[in-house]
């Protein structure tokens, strides 16, 4: 594709992601990291494009290495943020056993 | 599959990915949010292995599962107080990972030099920038600031040799040039966050996190797919507006960040100050008395009480307030309290807090002045009223949280020394300010344990 097209994808993705982000509580900057973290894994794609090829070789080495790399950034990613999620946990209706103080 | 449908798949994966963010804007709709997310990573996995790129798969696959196995491992495995180092680790790995495909794109013969070099030199500072922030927040290593004199005349040149480096190779293409490039920009790496110390850990993590964003589109422009150029600068925008959100919450600039060394300077002048002041001790007696008759406290918590791993027994405290004497309670958040951006939200939610009752800075602020008590586990800086009123303290500027104006405070600490940034806390010597000294949890337990008699 002509450098100038993904560049202007570039351009309109990074807005996205400013008003995307700003959107995000405060409080949950942290799952905010892990997922976007994990999202970043994406270059799995080129990875697996370079391991992909037939023939075994130093290329195809590299491209493996790669892969796994990112797996364990997406998978890792994922599941810790997942794990932090279910964490968050709304007020159960309590009320307090001594009603009225002095 | 045909091309179409392969853009297509790209497509789809770029929207959910929007939409996985999108989810945190909100605690309920985030965890839908999350598998919005992994379903998108999954659709742009098997897109890519049913591509005409991809001619050989039990490798590749075998590749996927070893990596998968290992990541959801530690992920599951991690305690939640070292969940910092383990983000800076993963995200080391996604560094590495495109440190490889430039280097395999350069072997097989690419002719995008810029590109490649770029996806090198960003992939390989995000690597062991962040295995060095691993290192210190898991205390392999000193997690204070590191420096010494040259250290940033050593940066200066790195950066200046990368960036030759980088020229000349895009010149000659010479192979050997872009080992080269790898090496300096992964001594780059280390020293730029060695002289970063702890608190200022936050402002790193979102730095490398954005780095790790910048990476992925280098790559995508090196391999000409868009769905890596859309998600890097999704991710390198999130990256960069969360450390954007930690340094205005320090008011520092980022430069003064990346300099290090914060504070050194000022730690004699401040302690020779505070000798002819006394700090009132308080004990954990009058601590639950006082708190047990409130009508409202608003619970602190910093760094400290994640190291003390004190959020359990501190939710017990606030239970009991609440369920035995009908106490309200509140927990303080400021953004900058932990050692990455939320920490304090996601300890306290494994404690079983519910979110509702954790506010951030300018929501909470104005409650300190109706609240009978503050109970400040584990934070100081934050708390420091010299950031308002002293515009010669290198803090000044910083927004606090108005602890000083509940009636009464308690300060939880093991001693009276200063913060990290090594400025004296003037809220030790208030008339209405208790230390109670010790380790956090053993605090909170004793006081707890008066609650339940």
């Amino acid at each position: 594709m002509d450098i100038w097209m993904l560049m202007t994808i570039l351009v309109l993705a990074c807005f996205v992601g400013y008003f995307v982000v700003w959107g995000v509580t405060p409080a949950l900057h942290s799952p905010l990291m892990s997922v976007s973290n994990a999202i970043s894994g994406v270059v799995v794609v080129g990875a697996l494009i370079t391991a992909g090829i037939g023939e075994m070789n130093e290329v195809k080495i590299l491209g493996l290495a790669a892969v796994i790399l990112a797996s364990i950034n997406i998978f890792g990613g994922f599941a810790v943020t997942q794990r932090m999620l279910l964490m968050f946990k709304k007020k159960k209706v309590s009320t307090p056993d001594v009603k009225e103080k002095k | 599959m045909s091309n179409g449908v392969l853009s297509f798949c790209y497509l789809l994966s770029c929207v959910l990915f929007i939409f996985s963010i999108r989810g945190l804007a909100s605690p309920e709709t985030a965890r839908r949010g999350n598998v919005l997310g992994m379903l998108g990573m999954a659709i742009a996995i098997a897109a890519t292995l049913f591509s005409p790129a991809v001619s050989e798969y039990i490798w590749v696959i075998v590749a996927i599962l070893i990596g998968g196995g290992i990541g959801t491992y530690f992920a599951l495995k991690v305690k939640m107080t070292s969940l910092p180092q383990m983000i800076a680790a993963f995200n080391g790995m996604g560094g590495l990972s495109a440190v490889l495909i430039s280097l395999a794109e350069i072997i097989s013969g690419s002719e995008l030099l810029i590109e490649n070099a770029l996806g090198l030199i960003i992939g390989a500072v995000a690597f062991s920038g962040s295995m060095i922030a691993f290192a210190k927040l898991q205390g392999l290593i000193s997690p204070k600031a590191i420096t010494f004199k040259g250290l940033q005349l050593i940066n200066l040149i790195l950066a200046v040799l990368v960036i030759a480096a980088c020229v000349y190779f895009v010149i000659r293409s010479d192979i050997n040039v872009f080992y080269f490039l790898a090496a300096a920009s992964i001594v780059l790496g280390i020293t730029i966050v060695l002289p970063i110390g702890g608190a200022d850990m936050p402002v790193v993590i979102s730095i490398l996190n954005a780095y790790s964003g910048w990476a992925a589109v280098g790559i995508g422009f090196s391999l000409n797919n868009v769905l890596l150029i859309i998600v890097g600068a999704i991710v390198g925008a999130s990256g960069a507006i969360l450390s954007y959100i930690m340094v205005k919450a320090m008011n520092r600039s980022l430069l003064s960040v990346m300099l290090g060394g914060f504070g050194n300077e000022k730690n004699a002048a401040a302690s020779a100050q505070g000798e002819n002041k006394i700090a009132k001790t308080g004990d954990t007696q009058d601590a639950a008395f006082i708190m047990e008759n409130a009508n409202k406290v608003i619970i602190v918590p910093g760094y400290g009480m994640a190291v003390a791993q004190a959020q359990h027994i501190l939710k017990t405290m606030g239970d009991d307030l609440h369920k035995k004497y009908g106490v309200e309670v509140m927990y303080a958040v400021h953004p900058v309290a932990g050692r990455m951006p939320g920490h304090m939200n996601v300890l306290l939610a494994e404690a079983n807090v519910p979110y509702e009752d954790v506010f951030e800075l300018e929501a909470i602020n104005r409650e300190f002045a109706t609240a009978d008590v503050a109970y400040v586990i584990g934070a100081n800086d934050v708390t420091n009223p010299l950031a308002r009123t002293d515009p010669n303290s290198p803090i000044y500027g910083m927004p606090v949280l108005d602890v000083a104006k509940a009636k009464t405070v308690f300060f939880v600490k093991r001693s009276l020394n200063s913060g990290y940034s090594g400025v004296e806390n003037p809220l030790f010597f208030a008339d209405n300010t208790f230390m109670l000294y010790g380790d956090a949890k053993k605090v909170t337990e004793e006081i707890v344990s008066v609650l339940e008699k």
